[in-house]
């Protein structure tokens, strides 16, 4: 399977080199659905400017990276194509180790059930075979690298590849079973853009499940465990906050960063829902509604955990969804992170409702949005409603994406316990319906 | 959410939807052409009125006296042109300056991809003279233009009143934007100069000197046409580069203008009609609107002011015409109309942005705004769309995991990603060639077939073209053997949600070329199967294929136009506007030839590829 996945690799790499040659780099780069005030090149450029200079890079408003980041660029800014190419590389091979893990261990389990006589006669075809389970991984690495959102989000240099890279290392380790790890990449990650501290959960309740600890609130094993991956998760946490500190001496990148993400001050349109609301929005609510908007990310975390206790990698795989539906400023390279999982839900797919209907949705709204860019900036004709509609359908589009699969997952594990053709009371013939 | 997730109603519906497919789809096109058709009746469209309250509401006299000394200004001028053999700069700069303005000019040379025929130039190297009046009563932040083409053919009346104009404004006080008053040689090539030079941009690849005195940013401009001393009427220009249209409230102000002095106003050569209820008053309005969708759809400049719409500045061209009407309009008036609009230019306090900017105009005093006849799209596109999803559900139906997850079975492999991938590559590859071809081997065809660049580059294209209908039909076979009969369901779906995303891009960019290719293709794509009889279909699919659909448009101007052209000079026009379409994407930037060559062409060879597949 390593050749399959070395050709595509190569790829990859081939298209982004040829991209970062042409002039679509230059076009991709002002791009306000590739690059956000956040990620863009643009700013680290300015950023690495001001640090040379002697000056805080956080003084004006322009630069909103992490220290980190600024210091990763410090040393490679010459070779920062390369940088952005082996960050997609990493995500992609980080995902295709993780979900061939993935993969052995749902098999594993399904053997055991199966074994165990635990699921109902009628659902053999339910059973998944390791022969449509063998490409996933590869379909997983594909689907990352060739997404044309990924190539134009690494050929726009926009950093939120490497933040994907960071989320993908954060899956390995977890999947792998190495708390350290898994902690630590976690830390970076909430460390680089605060809304993956959502994943805490999902990798919480795998490793529990990984060590058999059931998830109990009277038993002291839970609770230890908590505790300890906890500490792990803030101790990183400390540590890397502080570290840039030292490297800057200033604090000045906390409101910068985090007071940024969190407080919305740009609104550059982008295809996040904040943009349009807050620039029409009086001045007064603001308060109120950042508030609204921003538990929107956080809160669904407590309902599907509760619902998906017992499969933390498709609960991993919501958030994801739902932290680049929700983000402040969100570019198509987050979508294209959620996307690479589809592939490993590939057997809901009898299940899902409306993926034709999603499918087109998505496809003209990414089709009109540079249409409308140009109608509303250019031709001056259009004005920003028209740019908002699309980026509301759009955001509609994936909000059923990720709700459809998640109907289609419930539904799977509903039949695996009660059997595949339901019978009413009465006899007939049931069908389930979402209400 | 019910229908969403309720399966039993999402069933009633797809079953519903699935089984009058077809019906639904005729009703749909007939009730798109019915609502396009209805546009131009007056009850159904709204009376054009000023949205702008600076221009609405407040009150300007107009005093220009001195039409007969702009007309003889006019003659001088066309003295000098003959003399110089091109545009007399010495003598205009001379001219501006003794009228009081700062003046300027700008060399600019261009050498065209292939010889023009119709306006017979090759290599073209002009200037532009410009003057700017500074404004007493303001910053100079923005300005006003005035341009007058200066042509060999005539337009001698227009810059005689365009500097009899400066002059008499030079002496009003009142002035609070910068008026720049424009003479610029080669119409659009060197209008194109200027603007670049004006903006500091280049995207063309001209090359051209850089400008030493400006204005503050432009807020409208007017061009300025007149070819005899006295004129009937004055006809309006609206249609820009790609099918931009200037805010409608800039037609409204001439509109109101033409009432004021009471002068004749038409658009499309057309004079306005009181009898909208009778049949006749209906067809003149409707061949109004067609014309305008018409020009719209063409996608080139149709007057000067075509690309100042590109730097989102507010254009129109006014073009004085004189026919064999009794009734009389001397320089006079028009220059007081003229002098009228600039004054309430004057009192912009922003952009004109108030009004509407996507209207169609069956006639000058109504419009047609995108809300009424994007329905009229909006019911053609729904056509691929219903169509799709026909498609999809046949294919659920076809793999055993049909609706609703509970069929079993064994799925069968699915037609291949190659099979699918194949046609649509090669139908872009032809497409590409399509686009580039053409003028990178006019050397080689001039070379070797006895005919001259422009012919080369016309029948280049149509020669690949052609060739396309040959080429890419049955390339699955050759990958991977039969074709199934999923394969080309698969293709088609891929085709026709194509079609339907292109088609409502281009029609968003420009109604009237999304439109007449929704006509045209929609048909097309509904009702093509590998089944249908091949000659009869093959032969409606080359009559409906975006080639012929230009010829038939060509024919139906004409028509309009009252110039019905015999067969033979129909197709002689038809080459000519294929050339003036490609030296309009070369010269200016217009999008239409790229459009049709890169994605219109290849979409629509999908198709022939279903109609062949085996």
């Amino acid at each position: 399977m390593a050749a399959p996945l070395t050709l595509v690799l190569i790829i990859a790499v081939t298209i982004r080199a040829i991209l970062f040659r042409s002039s679509l780099a230059e076009l991709l780069i002002e791009r306000v659905e590739v690059v956000s005030p956040l990620n863009a090149w643009k700013r680290v450029v300015e950023g690495l400017a001001l640090l040379d200079l002697g000056v805080s890079p956080y003084s004006g408003d322009v630069f909103h990276e992490t220290p980190l980041i600024i210091y990763l660029f410090h040393f490679v800014i010459d070779y920062a194509d390369i940088v952005f190419m082996v960050a997609d590389g990493i995500t992609a091979v980080a995902l295709y180790l993780a979900v061939q893990d993935y993969n052995k261990n749902v098999f594993r389990k399904q053997k055991y059930a199966l074994e165990g006589d635990r699921y109902p006669a009628d659902c053999l075809e339910l059973i998944r075979s390791p022969k449509e389970m063998y490409y996933i991984p590869l379909k997983v690495a594909l689907f990352y690298l060739l997404n044309p959102f990924t190539i134009f989000s690494c050929v726009a240099k926009s950093t939120c590849g490497l933040n994907n890279a960071i989320v993908a290392l954060f899956i390995l380790s977890t999947i792998k079973g190495s708390a350290l790890l898994s902690a630590i990449f976690l830390a970076v990650a909430t460390y680089q853009s605060i809304y993956p501290l959502t994943l805490f959960v999902p990798a919480l309740l795998y490793q529990l499940q990984r060590l058999y600890i059931p998830v109990s609130l009277y038993r002291t094993s839970f609770w230890l465990f908590t505790l300890q991956y906890a500490s792990m998760y803030l101790g990183s946490l400390c540590v890397i906050v502080c570290l840039s500190f030292f490297l800057l001496n200033t604090w000045d990148f906390i409101p910068s960063v985090y007071g940024f993400i969190l407080s919305v001050p740009d609104l550059t349109p982008n295809i996040g829902l904040f943009w349009y609301f807050f620039a029409e929005m009086f001045e007064h609510f603001r308060l109120f509604f950042i508030c609204v908007f921003q538990i929107n990310v956080f809160f669904y975390t407590i309902p599907l955990s509760v619902k998906l206790k017992e499969h933390p990698v498709f609960l991993m795989f919501m958030q994801i969804a739902i932290i680049s539906i929700f983000k402040s400023y969100p570019t198509v390279g987050d979508i294209s992170l959620y996307m690479a999982f589809l592939p490993v839900w590939n057997h809901l797919y009898r299940f899902l409702r409306n993926i034709f209907l999603v499918a087109c949705v998505m496809l003209a709204c990414s089709a009109l949005f540079p249409v409308l860019w140009h109608l509303w900036i250019y031709a001056g004709s259009a004005n920003s409603n028209f740019y908002y509609a699309i980026t509301l359908l759009f955001n509609v589009g994936q909000i059923l994406l990720v709700s459809d699969y998640f109907y289609a997952f419930l539904r799977r594990e509903h039949h695996l316990t009660h059997g595949l053709y339901l019978k009413r009371k009465d006899g007939s013939e049931a069908t389930l319906v979402l209400k | 959410m019910g229908l969403l997730s309720d399966p039993n109603r999402r069933r009633a519906l797809t079953t519903l939807l699935t089984r009058l497919n077809t019906p639904l789809c005729v009703v749909c096109y007939l009730a798109g052409v019915a609502w396009f058709m209805g546009l131009a009746f007056q009850p159904f469209t709204l009376r054009t009125y000023m949205s702008e309250n600076a221009m609405g509401s407040t009150m300007v006299e107009e005093h220009f006296p001195a039409g007969e000394r702009a007309l003889a200004m006019g003659r001088e001028f066309s003295a000098h042109k003959k003399q110089a053999g091109g545009m007399p700069v010495d003598w205009l700069v001379k001219a501006m300056q003794a009228k009081g303005l700062e003046v300027f000019t700008q060399s600019f040379s261009r050498t065209l991809p292939f010889p023009d025929e119709n306006k017979e130039r090759y290599m073209v190297r002009g200037t532009n003279v410009y003057g700017i009046l500074r404004a007493p009563r303001a910053p100079r932040t923005e300005s006003l233009v005035f341009s007058a083409p200066c042509s060999p053919q005539g337009n001698d009346q227009a810059v005689g009143l365009l500097l009899g104009l400066a002059q008499y404004f030079r002496g009003q006080i009142y002035w609070a934007k910068d008026i720049i008053f424009l003479v610029n040689e080669h119409d659009l090539i060197g209008m194109q100069a200027w603007l670049e030079g004006y903006h500091h941009t280049n995207s063309t690849g001209m090359s051209w000197t850089p400008l030493h005195g400006r204005g503050g940013s432009i807020q409208a401009a007017l061009t300025l046409e007149l070819s005899s001393d006295v004129i009937t009427s004055l006809d309006l220009v609206l249609e820009g580069l790609n099918g931009q249209l200037p805010n409608l409230d800039l037609a409204n102000l001439f509109y109101a203008f033409c009432q004021k002095i009471n002068v004749l106003c038409t658009i499309q050569g057309k004079l306005q009609r009181n009898d909208w209820d009778s049949v006749a008053g209906y067809s003149h309005a409707v061949q109004t609107m067609l014309l305008m969708v018409l020009k719209q759809a063409s996608g080139r400049p149709w007057g000067d002011h075509g690309l100042f719409l590109r730097y989102h500045v507010e254009a129109a061209t006014i073009r004085g015409i004189n026919s064999f009407r009794q009734y009389k309009t001397d320089a006079t008036t028009v220059g007081r109309l003229i002098e009228g609009m600039y004054r309430k230019l004057n009192n912009l306090l922003e952009r004109l942005h108030q009004s509407y900017f996507f209207y169609l105009l069956p006639s000058l005093s109504h419009f047609v705004s995108i809300g009424y006849y994007m329905p009229a799209f909006g019911l053609l596109i729904l056509i691929p769309l219903l169509r799709a999803l026909d498609l999809w559900v046949q294919l659920e139906g076809a793999a055993p995991a049909a609706v609703d997850g509970l069929v079993d079975g064994e799925q069968p492999s699915s037609p291949g990603f190659l099979s699918v991938m194949t046609p649509v590559v090669i139908s872009h590859l032809t497409g590409v060639a399509l686009y580039t071809l053409p003028v990178l081997a006019q050397q080689a065809a001039v070379e070797h077939f006895p005919v001259s660049e422009t012919e080369a580059v016309v029948l280049t294209a149509i020669a690949i073209y052609t060739a396309g209908l040959a080429l890419p039909h049955n390339t699955h076979r050759v990958l991977s053997g039969q074709g199934t009969e999923e394969g080309w369901r698969v293709l088609k779906l891929v085709a026709v949600l194509y079609m339907a995303v292109l088609l409502a891009c281009t029609a968003l960019i420009n109604f009237s070329l999304g439109f007449i290719l929704a006509l045209t293709l929609v048909p097309v794509a509904a009702f093509i199967t590998p089944h249908v009889p091949r000659i009869p279909s093959a032969l409606a699919m080359v009559l409906l294929s975006p080639a012929c659909t230009l010829l038939f448009s060509v024919f139906v101007y004409q028509e309009l136009q009252e110039t019905p052209v015999s067969l033979l000079d129909g197709w002689s026009l038809f080459l000519s506007v294929i050339s003036q379409g490609i030296l309009d994407h070369n010269l200016y930037g217009s999008l239409v030839y790229p459009l049709i060559s890169l994605l219109v062409y290849p979409c629509w060879l999908l198709l022939w590829n279903i109609l062949f597949w085996k």
